[in-house]
């Protein structure tokens, strides 16, 4: 892993202008004080109940993230290159997604094959024909990115549906400047704070015909035991709008309504954590317990906003990622500002025969997993593992995409040996409404806190760290 | 405010309020026991009884011992109603309304949480018995300063004060429940040292023995004991006191309607029938009866509350 490039040193050992403020402050700290600021961080995290639900345990237990006190730091110039790809991005998925429940105009150009949305379960038809309020398919959306090189930035996922992750930004910047507000006055950061002002201005600006007035905003949530519940009541309490669940709301005279100590009061935008499926049992999955029966019918007839509106996960699907090139040249007339990572479709002979081959060399994802669950990391996977997994392959092709394992820049973490270069990826969040996109200057860095590992979600042991982007 | 909100808030202060009380009946427990010459392992039976825990903690361990008594009424994990398990389940509840309490009120509880969860991770040994009950009730004590010195005065401080309160006068008709008859006109002999250290029991297992001497000095008497803790209005655990404060926030929360809520005219028709009286009124009743009729009252009031402010449905 020497030859890999680090955002810090480069690949020469030479620090990179972003850093040198770090670096001098760093310098000249006292370990042990940074040692003792480390676990102060922890504290704070606990105390505040910073914490996520680990599934597939016997009790519910809640852990922590854990927190690197080193911050991740890009400069305002690369930003502002990032976020021109970005936002082109954004605004062809959502371009995507309204023609492909519309015209389907890229499926008669040939540009995505007709089965790839038809035979997709990701594809909801009871969004066919339906505009949102507003226009705005995703009003959130995380854009996951990893840097493989000065510059160098590929975007590895799109998340279209829910994506999470955004109080721990806050809340890291808010750690951050607690502890070390030495750090802000020497580095001009720019603020990651307005966020949830901005969401809920976003949310307030998609309201549905029916609404009157100001607009009503909740967020439903799947409950206390949801591994991001503390990111729902965080958002919530930091927009000043109601948490929901699904047995709080109900359809009255063909609005949803939340249920409050006085009856029942309409709801116009609901940010809903809650997947498709389980949004409405009338509709969708009839067991589910989490959604509001008829939600959907009120939707379609103008009633409420759902934010995400369903179906948006047809444009992150994983088998959809290999042709988000094509999908930005269709929409956008431009050639993409931000590469994808080569993708091999095993459902296409060709490529499956490729991934076979060179399985060792490979990532291998679902194409509807998420949260790294039930993918391959080749290099590090035993010959039992890489015989397993062939199996799975040849049995159900169409599930799998593959990827190269790209080499992953590594950014420092504190350690107890002082600084230790970690691989890291970044996860940036949008905002989307009829006034425009708005990007929040850096965005969630997660961090894979063993030597070498590739692998970063909180899940499966990987930890956050601060996100600067410099002013310039 | 959401009705489950309601509910949430509710639950989390009756939660800390249990979890104190229970706490308190500990330390008098305790404190009983030590100073009686013989069969101190007696004391336990009506303390389990005032924390309505004495059937299944019988069902569990068939007799009463301090060592089992103590550690049930502390963390068993069999009992809902134990300290441990309250603060639990108040955090539990404030997780759930996150977004309902200020960021001090939710720092405070999680931290009493972190805190009863290590310190009660195992049996407590008797000599560590009493920093840890004291640790606990400051604990507690500090979720109730945060909530008065942060939060707004609005439906959400009205819910968390009804939980506080039917909490307490569910206590207190309790504790007095369990001990009635020491209180009784005196069928054996006024001030007999017995009777004594039952009275002194009652009135430390309402924090109330500062407040007593300071209005009625130190002579201890039936009488002045019951009425103080039945009618004086400034005693802050009275079922007068708790019962005018259920009152205020019922009518707080009644702004704005045109006619009284029925849980208001439930706390309306409990003010009359036994707040209303001297306490010799009382007596001739009959405490008993009066006491067990008190605790249906506040019990049946409870059920309003979350009809009338739709916690459920």
């Amino acid at each position: 892993m020497t030859e890999c490039y680090d955002e810090m040193w480069g690949r020469s050992e030479v620090l990179r202008a972003p850093y040198r403020g770090f670096h001098d402050w760093f310098a000249q700290e006292d370990p042990k004080r940074l040692r003792a600021k480390q676990r102060e961080a922890e504290e704070i995290f606990r105390l505040t109940g910073i914490t996520f639900n680990v599934y597939g345990r016997a009790e519910a237990e809640e852990r922590l993230i854990p927190f690197d006190i080193v911050p991740r730091i890009i400069s305002g110039a690369e930003w502002a290159r990032l976020s021109r790809g970005i936002e082109q991005r954004v605004r062809a998925i959502n371009a995507f997604l309204h023609d492909i429940y519309h015209g389907q105009e890229i499926v008669k150009a040939g540009r995505v094959p007709q089965e790839m949305i038809a035979r997709n379960d990701a594809f909801l038809p009871h969004m066919i024909g339906v505009r949102p309020p507003g226009g705005v398919y995703t009003h959130i959306v995380g854009i996951d990115l990893v840097c493989t090189g000065e510059g160098e930035f590929y975007v590895l996922e799109d998340n279209a549906r829910t994506p999470s992750g955004v109080s721990y930004m806050l809340e890291n910047r808010e750690t951050m400047l607690q502890m070390f507000p030495e750090l802000f006055s020497r580095n001009r950061v720019q603020p990651v704070q307005n966020y949830p002002a901005n969401l809920r201005r976003s949310l307030a600006a998609c309201v549905p015909p029916a609404a009157g007035g100001d607009p009503v905003v909740a967020v439903l949530t799947p409950g206390i035991f949801n591994s991001a519940y503390f990111e729902h009541a965080f958002l919530a309490d930091q927009m000043g709008v109601e948490l929901v669940e699904g047995h709080d709301l109900r359809v009255v005279d063909g609005r949803v309504a939340m249920r409050t100590t006085r009856g029942y009061t309409p709801i116009d935008v609901l940010y809903r954590r809650v997947d498709d499926e389980f949004l409405d049992p009338l509709n969708f999955n009839p067991e589910s317990a989490l959604g509001v029966p008829g939600i959907m019918d009120v939707y379609r007839a103008g009633g409420i906003t759902i934010a995400n509106a369903p179906g948006t996960g047809i444009a992150d699907d994983k088998a959809v990622y290999s042709y988000m090139p094509e999908i930005v040249e269709f929409y956008t007339g431009e050639r993409p500002l931000l590469p994808n990572v080569p993708t091999w479709r095993c459902s296409e002979p060709e490529a499956l025969a490729h991934v076979l081959d060179n399985l060792a060399d490979l990532v291998v994802k679902e194409v509807h997993g998420s949260g790294g669950y039930g993918m391959l990391v080749g290099p590090a996977a035993t010959n039992k593992d890489l015989a397993a997994f062939r199996r799975k392959l040849k049995a159900r092709p169409g599930n799998y995409i593959a990827q190269p394992t790209l080499s992953l820049s590594t950014v420092p973490i504190f350690s107890r040996t002082g600084l230790t270069p970690r691989h890291v990826d970044l996860r940036p969040f949008v905002l989307v409404s009829p006034e425009g996109i708005r990007i929040t200057p850096g965005g969630l860095t997660r961090v894979a806190l063993k030597k070498g590992s590739l692998v970063v979600n909180s899940s499966q042991g990987g930890g956050t760290k601060d996100t600067w982007v410099l002013e310039d | 405010m959401l009705g489950k909100t309601a509910n949430g808030i509710f639950w989390m202060y009756r939660g800390l309020e249990r979890a104190e009380n229970t706490a308190r009946l500990i330390e008098t427990g305790q404190r009983i026991a030590l100073t009686r010459l013989k069969d101190a392992d007696d004391e336990w039976r009506p303390v389990l009884q005032s924390a309505a825990v004495l059937a299944p903690y019988l069902e569990a361990h068939g007799t009463v011992t301090r060592e089992a008594a103590v550690d049930w009424l502390l963390r068993a994990r069999e009992n809902p109603s134990s300290v441990l398990a309250c603060i639990e389940q108040a955090r539990q509840n404030a997780r759930m309304v996150r977004t309902a309490l200020t960021g001090d009120v939710w720092e405070a509880v999680n931290a009493t949480w972190m805190h009863a969860r290590e310190v009660l991770a195992r049996k407590v040994r008797e000599r560590d018995l009493p920093n840890v009950l004291r640790a606990l009730r400051q604990r507690t004590a500090l979720v109730r300063g945060m909530t008065h010195g942060t939060m707004m005065r609005n439906e959400i401080y009205d819910f968390a004060r009804l939980g506080t309160f039917v909490e307490r006068a569910d206590n207190t008709a309790r504790i007095l429940d369990v001990k009635y008859y020491v209180l009784l006109p005196s069928t054996v002999a006024v001030g007999s040292s017995i009777d004594n250290v039952q009275w002194e029991s009652i009135l430390r297992s309402l924090s109330a023995k500062g407040g007593f001497r300071m209005q009625y000095g130190s002579n201890l008497a039936p009488r002045e004991i019951t009425h103080f803790l039945i009618l004086d209005k400034r005693m802050p655990r009275s079922l007068a006191f708790c019962t005018a404060k259920l009152r205020d926030n019922l009518t707080y929360l009644n702004r704005g309607e045109r006619s009284p809520s029925v849980s208001l005219r439930l706390v309306s028709q409990i003010e009359q029938r036994y707040l209303s009286h001297g306490i010799d009124d009382i007596f001739a009743f009959g405490l008993h009866e009066m006491i067990t009729e008190l605790l249906t009252a506040f019990n049946d009031l409870a059920r309003q509350i979350e009809v009338d402010y739709r916690f459920y449905e």
